[in-house]
């Protein structure tokens, strides 16, 4: 670990000295110059940062917000955004629980642990294809479509809950949130795996490739047979499924569901991972890699200021410095 | 009288290509000035440098014999230029009186708008040209050209001297066309010039005075519309001699009809729709070439799109040998061995992230997969053969196509196409934008292709492209189709005089 840390701060020395001569290179590499500077500044000045201790922490927090950014990657690929991921985690997270807690999954222990984790999955698909629907079908813009769950979706999770706190106990299900493979956090194994599947979606597939045309230039796609409306939908389904996990590995991790607090403004830690990733807003670019190393930033920034004392609403301006700064490269990228 | 407007040796080039060279305009006070002149001729291009979106290379631009450097829309309002847009330029969703007087508000002591006043200043502005109708209601639910009616009121309003209509009769019935060319001559009689840009030549004659015609970016000619002849307005657009045209026409339109091998692919009878097509009967047969002739407006583009299933039929029939009944996408049209290339490459045809391999593919996707992915080495055999055989010249199939020259992007959209292995090719202006070399050798891949059997439905502005690629061609005009030619026989001559006589058939 520690060897390996040292030579990330070599690096970024050298890279120190290129980004005042160099603007094209900086701005295409913005991210990992940005990742490296703020590991540096992590190894210096945070105390333990070395520790295995944190960097666990870190795993499973950036956990959520990396599923999530991978989802939305694929919305604003279309040229869309989705402002329901935060909603749709919530509906999710809360159904978990009353599932495996109510009579029946209490008598099939078993079947009770499926259905906890598939249903809730299955209506954040639902969710997806509802949203896909009112953009591709009904034409309505993606910010107003998805505004509707980004509303309703969390007053349906408090309202199947009572606005309640559901705490419980369930070694089973709590696995996917506090799990550990070879000592690492379950969700970390969980993240590279849809990063994987995602990545190989989108590059190796008819529909990856069919989305990013849509994104790309929308009419010419139309015209050479593309299904955009089936794409658009897909994309959007496979977002809001995506958010239903990222819902129960919250809950899993707290052993504890308040429909009120999960995914409160995933919305933005997403939307803001993907852009740090690389994703245009207009469209046609889906870097899922991009969007991880989007989501480990924006983390450990948090991480950064909350370990150093820095108040929760200092780094809300953070986090937002981080979009302007990211959104300013890719403006100048652009040329 | 001097010049209200004085545009001479105007030069302009996109990025190399000409638009414009030595144009020149010269507008009167209280003067309806036409423009007319084939696509890309130039007139939209000399048109937004005088309203300040381009910016000129060269020349000089004056306005009541003062040179002037606009260089924004905004400046060119200010000058007095007012420009009534084919999409208008309004807020449907607010009330006439906004609309009319956006941005010149009267105001109370206290600041705030003065409803009232506004209402009436709109409504006596809009009675002047015999428009009485609420102010108060939202301008949306009014007809299209009411609206227009209103833009042209505002443009009044703000004591405009210019005001242009580009194409404003385009979305009009006759009636309201008629109250239009009323206000037009209201305007005149107040001294405004007016400049009016219109693919039909008819209103030409009606309402206007002098008229500039432009070809190849270039201002050939200038006349006072009574003197001209419609066969002489033509042939100086196009570029041909009168009297040629006229003895080509003279010896008969239409030529007989001879039978021809090859099996019938495609057939559209008296189709129309809700896009401008009103009667047009079509059929491709395997191996030969199809023209679509006509000038523009006449309907050819929307023929491709009603074939190729963008555009619902409202009447007619298109029966398709071995296809489905009814095609009402264009994957539907793919799936049928249909291809379309569309004339603007840059909206519809290239996807500019993406890269050569990418682009070619896009249509052929589906029939690629292998295994849920897509079968890569395939796909670079394809490409690279495509490649090879249409002499795209390309870094890599993996640079980005935005990268290429207009003349190979057009080839890899080609190829799209090409790659499904399709029945019927439709194309587009295929030729369209691309430099000489290129050209002849798109003219020759298609030729190659229809030797092997396809068969081509061919849209073309240039009337040398249609008469030698063709074997027959489809005269269109105002959405019917009139009359068809066949080769061998077929001269540019008599593919104009079809045109023009249709023309002044249609006139009288």
């Amino acid at each position: 670990m520690t060897p390996e840390n040292k030579q990330t701060l070599n690096t970024s020395g050298t890279s120190g000295t290129r980004l005042q001569f160099d603007w094209s290179w900086v701005s295409n590499n913005g991210g990992v110059i940005a990742l490296i500077v703020i590991l540096a500044f992590n190894v210096i000045v945070t105390p333990n940062f070395l520790n295995p201790q944190t960097l666990f922490v870190n795993i499973s927090q950036v956990a959520t917000i990396a599923i999530v950014a991978v989802g939305m990657t694929l919305v604003i690929a279309t040229g869309g955004i989705d402002l329901s991921v935060g909603a749709v985690m919530a509906l999710a997270g809360a159904m978990a629980p009353l599932i495996f807690t109510s009579p029946f999954a209490e008598a099939n222990p078993q079947i009770g642990l499926v259905l906890s984790i598939v249903v809730p999955v299955l209506v954040a698909l639902l969710c997806g294809a509802f949203n896909g629907f009112m953009v591709s079908y009904l034409n309505v813009q993606p910010i107003v479509a998805t505004l509707i769950f980004f509303i309703s979706g969390r007053g349906i999770a408090l309202v199947l809950t009572n606005g309640n706190l559901q705490t419980f106990t369930n070694p089973e299900f709590s696995y996917l949130g506090t799990g550990k493979i070879l000592g690492f956090p379950f969700q970390g194994y969980l993240v590279l795996l849809i990063a994987v599947v995602v990545w190989w979606v989108v590059n190796q597939t008819v529909f990856g490739r069919q989305l990013l045309a849509v994104g790309g230039n929308e009419k010419a796609a139309r015209l050479s047979g593309v299904p955009v409306k089936r794409v658009k939908i897909g994309a959007y389904v496979i977002c809001a499924g995506l958010s239903g996990m990222a819902g129960l590995i919250v809950v899993a991790i707290n052993s504890a569901s308040d429909a009120a607090r999960i995914g409160n403004l995933m919305e933005l830690d997403a939307i803001a991972a993907a852009v740090v990733g690389g994703a245009l807003l207009q469209g046609g670019k889906a870097p899922i890699f991009g969007a991880i190393l989007g989501a480990v930033i924006i983390q450990l920034v948090k991480y950064t200021l909350l370990a150093n004392g820095v108040a929760d609403e200092v780094a809300l301006i953070a986090k937002a410095g981080i979009i302007v700064t990211a959104v300013y490269l890719q403006q100048a990228r652009k040329e | 009288m001097t010049d209200l407007i004085e545009m001479s040796g105007i030069c302009k080039a996109f990025a190399g290509v000409v638009a414009l060279q030595d144009a020149q305009l010269h507008l009167k006070p209280g003067e309806v000035h036409a423009v007319i002149g084939q696509n890309g001729a130039g007139k939209s291009t000399l048109i937004k440098i005088l309203t300040g979106v381009y910016r000129k290379d060269s020349g000089s631009v004056k306005i009541n014999g003062s040179e002037t450097g606009i260089s924004t829309p905004r400046e060119a309002q200010d000058a007095g230029i007012a420009t009534i847009y084919q999409e208008l330029s309004l807020v449907p969703l607010r009330s006439v009186t906004e609309n009319v007087m956006m941005g010149y508000e009267p105001r109370t002591k206290l600041g705030l708008i003065d409803w009232q006043r506004a209402h009436l200043q709109a409504e006596k502005t809009l009675k002047r040209f015999g428009v009485d109708i609420d102010v108060r209601a939202q301008l949306g639910t009014y007809s299209t050209a009411i609206q227009q009616l209103v833009a042209i009121a505002r443009a009044a309003s703000m004591k405009a001297q210019v005001v242009i209509m580009d194409e404003a009769t385009s979305s009009l019935d006759d009636q309201e066309i008629d109250i239009l060319f009323r206000v037009v001559r209201e305007l005149k009689k107040q001294g405004v010039a007016i400049l009016y840009i219109s693919h039909f030549l008819d209103e030409l004659y009606q309402i206007c005075d002098r008229v500039t015609i432009m070809r190849d970016g270039q201002t050939v000619g200038q006349h006072v519309v009574s003197e001209t002849t419609k066969l002489g307005l033509i042939s100086e657009m196009l570029g041909r001699d009168p009297e040629e045209i006229e003895a080509a026409g003279m010896t008969g339109l239409g030529g007989e009809k001879r039978n021809q091998p090859g099996e019938v692919l495609l057939e559209a009878d008296e189709i129309s729709t809700g896009h401008g097509l009103k009667d047009v009967t079509v059929s491709v047969r395997k191996g030969e070439i199809v023209g679509l002739g006509g000038l523009l407006g006449a309907g050819r583009t929307e023929v491709a799109r009603a074939l190729f299933g963008l555009d619902a039929l409202r009447k007619g029939k298109i029966t398709h040998r071995d296809g489905p009944d009814r095609i009402s996408n264009p994957a539907h049209a793919i799936e049928a061995g249909i291809g379309f290339l569309t004339e603007d490459r840059k909206r519809e045809g290239i996807i500019p992230h993406m890269s050569v391999r990418e682009n070619m593919t896009l249509a052929l996707l589906p029939r690629l997969r292998k295994f849920g992915g897509v079968d890569r080495k395939r796909e670079q055999e394809l490409v690279g053969s495509f490649i090879c055989s249409l002499g795209i010249k390309t870094a890599s199939m993996e640079q980005p196509i935005r990268e290429l020259s207009g003349g190979n992007q057009q080839k890899v959209l080609l190829a799209r196409w090409l790659a499904l292995d399709p029945r019927l090719l439709i194309l587009d202006e295929p030729t369209r934008g691309v430099d000489v070399g290129a050209k002849f050798e798109i003219q020759s891949i298609i030729r190659d292709y229809v030797e092997k059997g396809l068969g081509v439905l061919l849209i073309s502005s240039e009337f040398e492209e249609l008469v030698e690629g063709a074997d027959r061609i489809v005269v269109l005009q105002d959405g019917h189709s009139v009359t068809e030619l066949e080769n061998p026989g077929v001269t540019e001559e008599r593919l104009i005089a079809a045109i023009a006589h249709h023309y002044e058939r249609g006139a009288a």
